[in-house]
């Protein structure tokens, strides 16, 4: 017990060391990687992959995928940047919450495919975010929707605090109520052994179903919460702004050390592999490698890592 | 008969569904059933159903292949410089096109099977990987087909489309035989239950390689015929195919838990899918309006394959 406890710090501590070991690998070409500015410029940027990968990981431990994250981030981004665009008070007040209701309401929607009619979560969180889809277009027209972001939004994106971005601790916030709600309510272990055995979690007597459900509002509240922060960094919401961020999602829980069949995993791990990513892609695009380039090394380096990781298992 | 109709329901509710879009489709346009309409219906259908029968080889080991659209993209840009010549080029060209389809899809076989890491994820770093050198030889979308040969491949043959002729090669040549042999015997027992399938002596890692390297094939080509009708090479392809595929091979019955469904389901769904945005555009709807109505034909299909489960008195049966 005490070694498996032990195994799993390094898992946990390992997408960290290696984001150390290539930030600093990295400026001993740019010495620039290392200053503050960049690093805590690297932090804001992460917070909004962050907050994502926090609601993935809760879908993936249940061995499920939420691959509606696109356009649940989309779609959030349009109702805030919309409201706050009628200029009325209330409204704009009202922007954030109706944006994260949204996103739990796609949540439900996709709790309803797969907990109650098991439909494969990788299908049918696909047709929902093409149903997304479809109502974007068909209330924007196909084109950028007009509106702008609330003071509220772009303080949580672009604010800072003593220099800490406020998105970092916003990230950071999120994952500490998560992780107190995955462990004290005892949600996290239902999350795991339903990605583990199903049918027996279920004879133990939990109500699955309302788990599913549960896991995948948090999911899409994240998404949505991405979505607003976003809008509030780019000071609008565009057309298919949550395409580029669902791979990476994925990437990053997987680095983070939880299994893509559930069951085993953390919210931790997650972090360190959101890090990873955002800093692996970051210092691509700052040396100026083509993008040919930069989709072929990103590719390589997750494999490799991943055969790190296996190969640390069998080990152990 | 009715023993076809039993073993086959999945394959007979989605050509029954074809059938029944396609009548609606050819009612509705304009120019109604005459060869040319049914000409590139036909070759829109094929470039999905390649990618389809990709993803199915993969999902049937209980796999799942995100880098089709990249293999596509990828084979297509190769395509775009090794398909302009003229005759033995030609031949030639084709086989290194879809040569190096294989080859994709046995990387990711070998990193499957050897590194031990989940498909989603391998093929999920490789399609970035196969995006990347697409990008590396076509940075912006050009380069051309040898026009004849294009024309051969997507016209028509006494009437019938050339798309067609080659679906049914591939079904009679291809499928039939390898159902009924070993390999394909083990693919499904492997995609059933790999330690029966060990413990019956077979070779689990080769066979599931193989069937990711059929995959690779197909995908390569998919990227072939997509070559054929744009008669270009375009890097940025990929995403789009590769989640249609998925959904094609679940609309055509083959069940992502692996083991389950057939070339010819995969075949069927990648046709109802594009069968359904073609009756889209022809449709009369307000433009705006039919990406919404896709996805909502689109989750209708496949949530009611899955009404049966609310009526399950068993409880237990529904965690199966």
């Amino acid at each position: 017990m005490n070694l498996r406890i032990k195994a799993s710090y390094i898992e946990i501590a390992f997408p960290f060391v290696a984001s150390v070991l290539m930030i600093l690998g990295a400026s001993t070409v740019f010495p620039e990687f290392l200053s503050a500015t960049y690093l805590l410029q690297q932090l804001q940027i992460a917070a909004f992959l962050g907050v994502i990968a926090l609601g993935a990981t809760v879908v993936i431990l249940l061995g499920h995928i939420d691959l509606s994250v696109p356009w649940a981030l989309g779609g959030a981004a349009i109702i805030s940047t919309t409201l706050v665009g009628t200029d009325h008070a209330v409204l704009t007040v009202l922007a954030v919450p109706a944006a994260l209701l949204f996103g739990a309401f796609v949540g439900i929607i996709n709790g309803i495919g797969v907990a109650w009619f098991r439909i494969p979560s990788m299908v049918w969180t696909l047709a929902v975010n093409s149903m997304l889809l479809g109502v974007a277009v068909l209330n924007t027209g196909g084109f950028n929707p007009k509106g702008a972001a609330s003071n509220l939004m772009i303080t949580l994106a672009t604010g800072q605090i003593a220099r800490v971005p406020v998105a970092f601790i916003v990230w950071i916030a999120l994952a500490i109520a998560m992780m107190l709600f995955l462990k004290r309510g005892g949600f996290g272990r239902y999350l795991s052994s339903i990605g583990y055995n199903e049918k027996a979690t279920y004879l133990a007597g939990v109500s699955t179903s309302g788990v599913i459900f549960i896991a995948f509002m948090i999911a899409g509240t994240c998404s949505a919460l991405g979505g607003v922060l976003l809008a509030g960094y780019a000071n609008q919401a565009y057309q298919s702004m949550g395409d580029p961020y669902l791979m990476p999602t994925i990437a990053a829980v997987v680095i983070g050390g939880t299994s893509i069949l559930g069951g085993k995993g953390s919210l931790v791990g997650t972090i360190g592999g959101v890090t990873f990513i955002t800093l692996l892609s970051s210092i691509l695009s700052v040396m100026q490698i083509s993008e040919a380039w930069r989709n072929i090394i990103f590719g390589c380096i997750i494999i490799v890592m991943l055969l790190l990781q296996t190969f640390k298992h069998r080990r152990s | 008969m009715l023993d076809v109709f039993k073993r086959y329901r999945r394959e007979c509710i989605a050509f029954f569904v074809l059938f029944a879009l396609l009548s609606l489709y050819i009612a509705t346009h304009p120019r109604g059933a005459s060869t040319y309409v049914m000409t590139i219906w036909a070759n829109q259908c094929l470039i999905l159903a390649l990618a389809a029968i990709a993803q199915f080889f993969v999902v049937v080991v209980r796999g799942i292949d995100l880098s089709v659209g990249a293999v596509m993209a990828l084979t297509n840009c190769a395509a775009s410089y090794l398909l302009n010549g003229s005759g033995f080029e030609l031949v030639y060209g084709s086989f290194m096109v879809i040569a190096l389809g294989t080859a994709c899809g046995l990387i990711n076989g070998l990193i499957v099977v050897f590194g031990r890491i989940q498909p989603i994820i391998v093929t999920l770093a490789t399609g970035s990987i196969f995006t990347g050198l697409a990008l590396l030889l076509r940075p912006t979308p050009g380069g051309s087909i040898n026009y004849d040969f294009a024309d051969a491949m997507t016209l028509d043959i006494v009437g019938i489309p050339t798309a067609v002729w080659i679906a049914l090669l591939i079904i009679l040549l291809f499928w039939f035989p390898l159902r009924q042999s070993g390999m394909g015997r083990s693919i499904y027992a492997i995609g059933s239950s790999e330690q029966a399938a060990f413990q019956s002596g077979i070779s689990v890692n080769t066979v599931r390689i193989i069937a990711f390297a059929l995959g690779g094939t197909f995908a390569g080509l998919a990227g072939s015929y997509f070559s054929y009708v744009t008669a270009t090479g375009d890097a940025g392809i990929a995403a789009n195919f590769t989640l249609n595929s998925i959904a094609a091979v679940v609309l055509g019955g083959v069940a992502l838990s692996g083991g389950v469904g057939t070339l010819i389901g995969a075949l069927l769904g990648a046709c109802i899918l594009k069968t359904i945005s073609s009756l889209m555009f022809f449709s009369g709807l307000p433009p705006l309006a039919q990406p919404l109505i896709e996805g909502l034909v689109l989750a209708t299909a496949i949530a009611i394959g899955s009404f049966g489960i609310l009526t399950e008195k068993n409880r237990l049966r529904v965690f199966d």
